[in-house]
């Protein structure tokens, strides 16, 4: 199976790569954007869906840090 | 042989590059047409990038001997003996046009190839130079964008690495506009029993490609001759760009020196431009050998590969040796350790082919001599210019400005401004050699040895010392005393720390050789070069050409590049631009003989580069540095910094700076503050004792910046404009 | 005495972490996939940027072989330096509060700071006098935690080179035996090279070595 899975900073720790994106955006012409985050993407064939919230926990996110979303049959 | 054959008719070769009496050559040479994969061997082999076509022949002027000389021009890198057995490897290498493309990964990418012909010669890289050169910021958003991806892409790469990047220069010309320049320059540390040619592969041996996964990097033109299924959706699988790694390269780097530590290799070579097909053809070259190579044994990254692709890929990270068949096991051993993929991909022969197989069919054959050394040399067809070729840009300060807004604007200028903000992106202290950073002295300086810290006060800790300085404006006024300039005014910066030139590396950026202006500019500038480094006995050991940077609006200003190595028997006498104490006084050393023509205060009058030089007197400028080195070997001199762009007032006050400390100036009655003379004068301070026979023109002290009558100015007003000239011009 | 710094691929100073080290005791070299931490007093996880850095800074290196040890080391009181991405490395194994974020200016940045020792009863800060001149050298390394944590070290006012929340350059775990900073001491142990202000953070671990009943 197929899974995706996004990892974004929490809300509240400063996140100056989204706000770089969010000021130079309106620089090309591109109006109306806000609230611009910037996170990573883990894309990969499981065998076992069950073990993606584990490989999020231990490896592929910062639970400090990041909240994780897990998109399956991507 | 396979029954492809070549496509019908020539409009294959040309899209290849080749020219119809090229072509010519090559079937005659073969005594047929050539298949696809040989074709696009040949037609990478015979580029102007690979061959030096229209550079060779002049190239062969350069002086390339010397007593220090450990291996001269033709091998991955040059290299100098600087005692105590140990050897400096050095070159330096241009990465012009994939920067202008992509400059994250063009510069990153230039790093990490220079950083493999360094390692591929058996030395460990100690150093990263760089020298950069963008259209003018404060007009250009591209050169802004190009500017900090650029400087973004060499921190990344050789921070990565754990290679200090311990110097280099920036300039901005509006002539660089649409061809950017990045020359990258890296330094090597050998015990000499470890340098090792790329000549010493024997029939028999195995031939081993280590390194990262093959794709399809860098095809790019060679992709005309694709087999007729694939379709445009297939454009995705061919990225012009190169992508490195330098997490990948360390590991190579390790592995690499470990193989030739333990005396595993009988030769080596890197993969860089034009991938397995230049570096197995060097290889075979060199030694006098042939080859066999067979694609389906070399790991790939990608599916489905056509052999041409596998034999033009330019995937970096990659590395190719020769081993005797006994030595095979304990070679892989020790890649597996370092978690590099490695295969053996073919053998040495006794003919003098180059053979292509896949899967143990011959899919090609090439004469060895005909990929590397039957390429035609051109000869060049020089004209001096008979219309001015650059024109002046905006005027920035007014001619009768005075003297202190005049210095104002000079300490603030694009090419004068402070390079702090780029600097700072890079790592100067991993492997603990650093002795002086960018903006302390005017070369940067390592210890040889490691520090202990267990070296008694009386013991010597011997370093070398590194410049890069290249120069456009003034070889665009002059080419042949412009060139020479440059070479006098890297060795200058070696004297400012109380070193010795031992080599030099050089890159020349130039327009299109094939227009008789251009083939004079880089005619007179390779003479320039050649009699400035017999001047000063510093011999060239190696080097790059970069050509074609034209634009519709005429080539590049002319651009030579020059990477200097020197040594100093000492690290704890080593010099520093800054004032340190104050009644130190202050001197000039040297023939000063400044003009306009050329000059920074020129550029930001308005004018374009014309006129001429100042006349050079070779046996001041010889005695000048000798007294620098000295005064600073013998701690005569607390001070030293050469009189570069921007003229005698512009270094006095970058001295205050980088001190923290004042001064108080009586020049010369008459003499030009703003002009310009590279490499034949300098600025010193010390006791009055060690200043004899020199010309004495102020005492250092307090806070403040004193000339004569002219003006009083703080120190601290003056690092400020010139700490934020070039932020404020990035934005 | 005698340090161990760990060696993972892809870390750059730790030959430099060995020779700063070797100026107040002996150090070995401990490849990231034994086991064995071959007896030493102190544990050195240097900078550079191990396995490139991937996922996250420190991300992989905390889970590789020698880790397991060092982990266990540290649970029984052992000493252990984390320098840059060793900082990093500790704080994702968990021997240390909070996480490395992205530099505010988003670049790398090399700099020579002053910095407060806020806390001089820890067995790596005992012997250092109240600032150090030492250099930084990184991306990522804007301290951040949710918890109050034992700050050990922060940026003299004006000096903070990456945002870090109260200007936080260095913490130790509860227990102290564990400490974590930023910048890079062994880049300042020899006057001809820089300062030498970082030579006193190894001193005051071999101090603290000599004087220990080591926990059995």
């Amino acid at each position: 199976m197929r899974a995706r899975v996004l990892i974004r900073p929490k809300s509240g720790i400063l996140d100056p790569q989204g706000q770089a994106v969010e000021r130079a955006l309106p620089a090309l012409g591109f109006g109306g954007v806000s609230k611009v985050h910037v996170g990573r993407l883990v894309e990969l064939d499981v065998e076992d869906a069950s073990q993606l919230p584990a490989m999020c926990e231990r490896l592929l996110a910062n639970p400090l840090i990041e909240d994780y979303e897990i998109i399956e049959n991507a | 042989m396979s029954s492809t054959s070549a496509r019908a008719g020539g409009a294959t070769y040309r899209e290849l590059g080749l020219t119809d009496d090229e072509y010519e050559l090559i079937v005659e040479g073969l005594g047929r047409e050539p298949v696809d994969v040989e074709l696009a061997m040949l037609s990478l082999m015979w580029s102007e990038h690979c061959a030096y076509k229209h550079s060779k022949k002049l190239l062969r002027r350069l002086p390339t001997e010397g007593p220090h000389v450990l291996v001269g021009p033709g091998e991955n890198a040059g290299a100098v003996d600087v005692g105590d057995n140990i050897a400096i490897a050095f070159k330096v290498e241009s990465h012009n046009h994939p920067s202008a493309v992509e400059p994250f990964q063009g510069a990153a990418t230039g790093v990490g190839g220079i950083l493999r012909d360094i390692f591929a010669v058996g030395a460990r890289p100690i150093a990263v130079l760089d020298s950069l050169r963008f259209g003018e910021p404060r007009s250009s958003q591209r050169s802004r964008y190009l500017l900090e991806h650029a400087v973004a892409g060499i921190g990344h790469y050789g921070n990565s690495i754990g290679v200090p990047t311990i110097g280099g220069e920036i300039y901005f010309e509006s002539s660089y506009e649409q061809n950017c320049l990045i020359n990258a320059m890296a330094v090597g540390m050998a015990p000499h029993e470890r340098l090792t040619s790329s000549g010493t592969a024997a029939v028999g041996n195995a031939v081993i490609l280590f390194g990262a996964l093959t794709g399809r990097d860098g095809i790019g033109g060679a992709s005309v001759l694709a087999s007729a299924e694939l379709t445009e959706a297939d454009d995705a699988k061919r990225p012009t760009v190169q992508i490195g790694d330098p997490f990948a390269e360390k590991k190579l780097m390790e592995c690499s020196l470990e193989l030739l530590d333990r005396q595993l290799l009988a030769s080596l070579q890197d993969l860089g431009a034009a991938g397995l097909t230049s570096s197995a053809s060097e290889m075979a070259s060199k030694s006098e050998v042939g080859l066999d190579i067979d694609v389906a044994k070399v790991p790939l990254r990608e599916a489905d590969m056509e052999p041409f692709e596998v034999m033009v890929s330019e995937s970096q990270e990659r590395m190719l040796c020769a081993v005797e068949p006994r030595l095979v096991d304990q070679v892989l051993e020790v890649c597996e350790r370092w978690e590099v993929n490695a295969s053996v991909i073919g053998e040495v022969t006794d003919t003098h082919s180059f053979r292509i197989l896949r899967d143990g069919e011959l899919v090609g054959e090439l004469p060895v001599p005909l990929l590397v050394d039957d390429c035609p040399l051109y000869d060049l067809e020089p004209e001096p210019p008979t219309t001015p070729l650059y024109v002046g840009g905006e005027q920035q300060v007014a001619t009768d400005a005075d003297a202190l807004t005049t210095l104002r604007a000079l300490l603030a200028s694009a090419n004068i401004s402070s390079r702090r903000s780029v600097f700072e992106q890079y790592d100067p202290v991993v492997q603990s050699r650093t002795v002086r950073r960018p903006e302390e002295a005017d070369a940067a300086v390592l210890a040889l040895p490691v520090l202990h810290g267990r070296c008694g006060p009386d013991e010597q800790i011997p370093a070398i010392a590194v410049s890069i300085d290249g120069n456009g404006r003034r070889v665009a006024v002059d080419p042949r005393a412009g060139a020479a300039e440059v070479v006098y005014e890297c060795a200058a910066n070696l004297a400012c720390v109380g070193a010795e030139p031992l080599g030099v590396t050089n890159c020349l950026n130039f327009g299109n050789p094939e227009k008789p202006h251009v083939a004079w500019q880089l005619s007179e500038a390779i003479d320039g070069l050649a009699q400035a480094c017999r001047d000063l006995d510093v011999p060239v050991v190696g080097g790059n050409v970069s050509l074609y940077n034209e634009s519709p609006d005429g080539p590049i200003l002319p651009t030579p590049v020059i990477g200097m190595v020197g040594r100093l028997p000492d690290a704890r006498r080593c010099g520093q631009i800054g004032f340190s104490n104050p009644g130190d006084r202050i001197a000039l050393v040297g023939n000063f003989n400044p003009s306009r023509d050329g000059s920074e205060i020129a550029k930001l009058h308005g004018s374009a580069p014309a006129g001429a030089l100042p006349h050079k007197d070779l046996s001041a400028i010889r005695a000048a540095h000798e007294r620098v080195r000295e005064g600073v070997r013998n701690r005569q001199f607390h001070s030293a910094h050469d009189i570069a762009e921007g003229g005698i007032l512009v270094a006095i006050a970058e001295c205050c700076i980088a001190g923290g400390l004042g001064a108080i100036i009586q020049l010369p009655d008459g003499i030009d503050l703003f002009g310009e003379d590279l490499g034949t004068a300098f600025i010193v301070s010390g006791p009055t004792e060690g200043l004899e026979g020199l010309t004495v023109i102020g005492v250092v002290g307090s806070r403040e910046l004193v000339l004569g009558d002219t003006f009083n100015v703080a120190v601290s007003e003056l690092a400020q404009i010139h700490a934020g000239g070039l932020s404020a011009l990035l934005g | 005495m005698k340090f161990g710094v760990i060696r993972f691929p892809g870390t750059c100073d730790d030959v430099d972490a060995q020779l700063a080290a070797a100026r107040v005791g002996e150090a070995e070299l401990l490849w990231h996939r034994d086991r064995d931490l071959k007896d030493v007093d102190a544990v050195i996880v240097p900078g550079g940027f191990s396995y490139g850095d991937y996922l996250r800074t420190g991300a992989i290196a905390r889970f590789a072989p020698i880790m397991e040890s060092v982990i266990e080391f540290a649970h029984s009181g052992g000493l252990v330096l984390g320098i840059c991405n060793g900082f990093q490395i500790l704080c994702e194994c968990g021997l240390l509060p909070g996480a490395l974020l992205v530099n505010d200016h988003l670049k790398f940045v090399f700099r020579q700071v002053q910095l407060e020792v806020v806390d001089r009863d820890t067995p790596f800060t005992r012997n250092c006098p109240p600032k150090l001149s030492i250099p930084v050298k990184h991306t990522t390394g804007r301290y951040y935690s949710p918890e109050p944590v034992q700050v050990t070290l922060r940026y003299a006012p004006g000096q903070n080179p990456n945002g870090s929340q109260d200007d936080i350059a260095g913490v130790v775990n509860n227990a102290g035996n564990v400490f974590g900073l930023m910048p890079h001491p062994e880049h300042a142990v020899d006057a001809l090279t820089g300062s030498t202000d970082g030579l006193t953070i190894f001193e005051s671990i071999r101090a603290a070595v000599g004087e220990r009943v080591r926990v059995a």
